[in-house]
């Protein structure tokens, strides 16, 4: 009777993760380097490898990350996004080179291609923006200086990924040179002109997809977004730029209501994604790379916290505002591993994933721990003698 | 009147400062969720804030109106509820922007981004239906009604430029 094993196995699946997310919560702590953990353990080569639920969790890790995405765009208008580009192009650009060139390099060290080099690139550069969000708001920090910066730096990141994205993609597929950049030329147009479309049509796919009825709301906006994603798919350009674009597309009030509807759709498939993430990766394989990736991770933390110092210093912070902006962007999360995902879901270097699931669960624990010991920190003094950790 | 500070928080909402008469600087937070936060800023350290509170938006409507913050605020809110795709906000008027003490028709808000200016809170009280030719002062925190996207062309016209 295989459907109810099935029922069974996807029934412990969730308890672990229900478990997992009360843990998570009761601790103050993102749920999602637990995720991992256990996705570790469900995979080939873990404690107790899934037989039967594995198919769904992989149909529901692919909706899972065109959920994250999505509402990623949801959180930004288009004009937001290039308003934001112009005015923190230097800090932006400053927290790209400082994150992305450790993973780079690091991959090159390893003996990888460059491919893979710049998909750990990716890796190390992006924040997290759904732990950040948390930590912010769970330190009270809303209300400080620096936030406005740490957001900023957020956004610039996000909206570099919407370039990343297309462009790994395609160097993922690979082919010979011009194949490569021909499809690459090709996914920035259409990344283009979808923005382009959005800032159009945007108001008015709104307003067509408002509704007061719940049910209609949420199955229209889910339909807009399968659709986009499946369609920049069906061009060769990763579905989850297209899941990115549809959220940027839409805005006002349906925004909004989209974005309230959607979480608890997004938790159960978000999960789902970090689970299979997990699954992916053979634990046996983590062991040996442990040294790189801790290095790799003590690097990127080192990195993002300079960032944020930069950051702040330059827009005339105190000592302790410095610190807190750097330490606040030290976590890195869901998109290290949407990017590492994709990578891992085109079989590339076998050991990119056990390295980017060993850095984002360093970071992702470390990143919420330094931000509270920062929260610690005495007032700067005026004379500015004393050192921070 | 102070100057109202405005501060965009990308993704969150958007942050208002300012500072009192007797030298405390004041925060509110607006989230996008409807949550209002309310928080000072430490004396010695002008980039630490302590929350003093979070608020729901019925919290915060009910704490606004103990104020002394008048009806037309909260009546509009009603109306935004009923007119699908209409959006009602309030722009605070920065002493630095170039409206400041100019009329209402200076500004050709209603030309330019289609949105009306229905009422002027000022800490005497508030005006509603100012005319063309009602002058605004520095830290006036102008009632607006229109599309979501006009309200933002508005909100950047009286930028300081």
């Amino acid at each position: 009777m295989p459907d109810t094993l099935f029922l069974v196995e996807l029934g412990g699946v969730v308890l672990v993760l229900a478990v997992l997310a009360r843990v998570g919560a009761r601790f103050g702590f993102s749920p999602i380097p637990l995720y991992l953990l256990a996705g570790l353990a469900f995979g080939e080569g873990g404690v107790i490898p899934l037989v039967t639920a594995d198919d769904f969790i992989e149909a529901g890790a692919e909706i899972g990350l065109i959920l994250l995405l999505f509402s990623l765009g949801l959180e930004y208008s288009a004009r937001e996004l290039v308003d934001s580009m112009r005015s923190n192009a230097t800090i932006g650009l400053l927290d790209l080179v400082f994150n992305f060139v450790p993973g780079f390099v690091a991959g090159l060290f390893l003996g990888w291609g460059p491919v893979a080099a710049t998909v750990l690139g990716g890796v190390t550069y992006i924040s997290s923006s759904g732990v950040i969000a948390r930590t912010l708001h769970d330190l009270e920090w809303m209300g400080n200086r620096e936030t406005p910066i740490v957001l900023a730096i957020l956004v610039f990141e996000d909206l570099v990924m919407a370039g990343f994205l297309p462009f790994i993609t395609a160097i993922l597929v690979g082919g010979d040179g011009t194949g490569v950049v021909l499809s690459i030329v090709l996914s920035l147009l259409v990344v283009l002109a979808v923005l382009a479309g959005a800032a159009r049509y945007g108001p008015a796919l709104s307003r067509a997809v408002f509704s007061h009825s719940d049910e209609a709301m949420l199955l229209g906006v889910l339909a807009i977004v399968l659709l986009m994603a499946g369609g920049t798919q069906a061009l060769n350009i990763s579905a989850a730029v297209g899941a990115f674009l549809a959220g940027i597309a839409m805005s006002g009030p349906s925004a909004d209501r989209a974005r309230a509807l959607l979480v608890p759709l997004r938790a159960v498939f978000a999960a789902a994604f970090f689970i299979f993430f997990g699954v992916q990766i053979d634990p046996g394989g983590i062991p040996p790379v442990i040294v790189p990736a801790v290095a790799l991770a003590t690097v990127g933390a080192a990195t993002k916290f300079v960032t944020g110092w930069i950051g702040a210093h330059r827009f005339g912070l105190r000592r302790r505002g410095r610190v807190r902006a750097g330490v606040a962007l030290i976590a890195r999360g869901e998109f290290s591993i949407v990017i590492a995902g994709l990578a891992v879901a085109a079989g590339a270097e076998p050991e990119l994933g056990p390295i980017a699931a060993t850095y984002v669960l360093v970071l992702a624990i470390v990143g919420p721990l330094a931000a509270r010991a920062a929260d610690r920190l005495p007032p700067s003094p005026t004379t500015g003698k004393a050192q921070s950790t | 009147m102070p100057v109202v500070n405005e501060v965009r928080l990308p993704g969150i909402g958007v942050r208002y400062e300012f500072v009192t008469e007797d030298g405390s600087r004041v925060g509110v937070i607006h989230h996008r969720t409807g949550e209002r936060e309310l928080v000072l800023y430490e004396q010695d350290d002008p980039d630490t804030s302590h929350d003093l509170l979070r608020l729901t938006p019925e919290d915060g409507r009910t704490l606004a109106e103990l104020l002394g913050v008048s009806q037309v605020a909260r009546e509009l809110t009603e109306l935004e509820q009923d007119v699908e795709g209409l959006a009602i906000d309030r722009l605070p008027l920065a002493a630095t922007s170039p409206y400041a003490g100019r009329t209402i028709g200076d500004t050709g808000a209603r030309t330019k981004t289609g949105v009306s200016i229905v009422a002027i809170l000022r800490p005497g009280g508030a005006i509603p239906a100012p005319g063309p030719e009602f002058g605004l002062q520095a830290g006036d925190v102008l009632v607006v009604v229109g599309t979501p996207r006009g309200i933002e062309e508005l909100a950047i016209l009286l930028r300081p430029s």
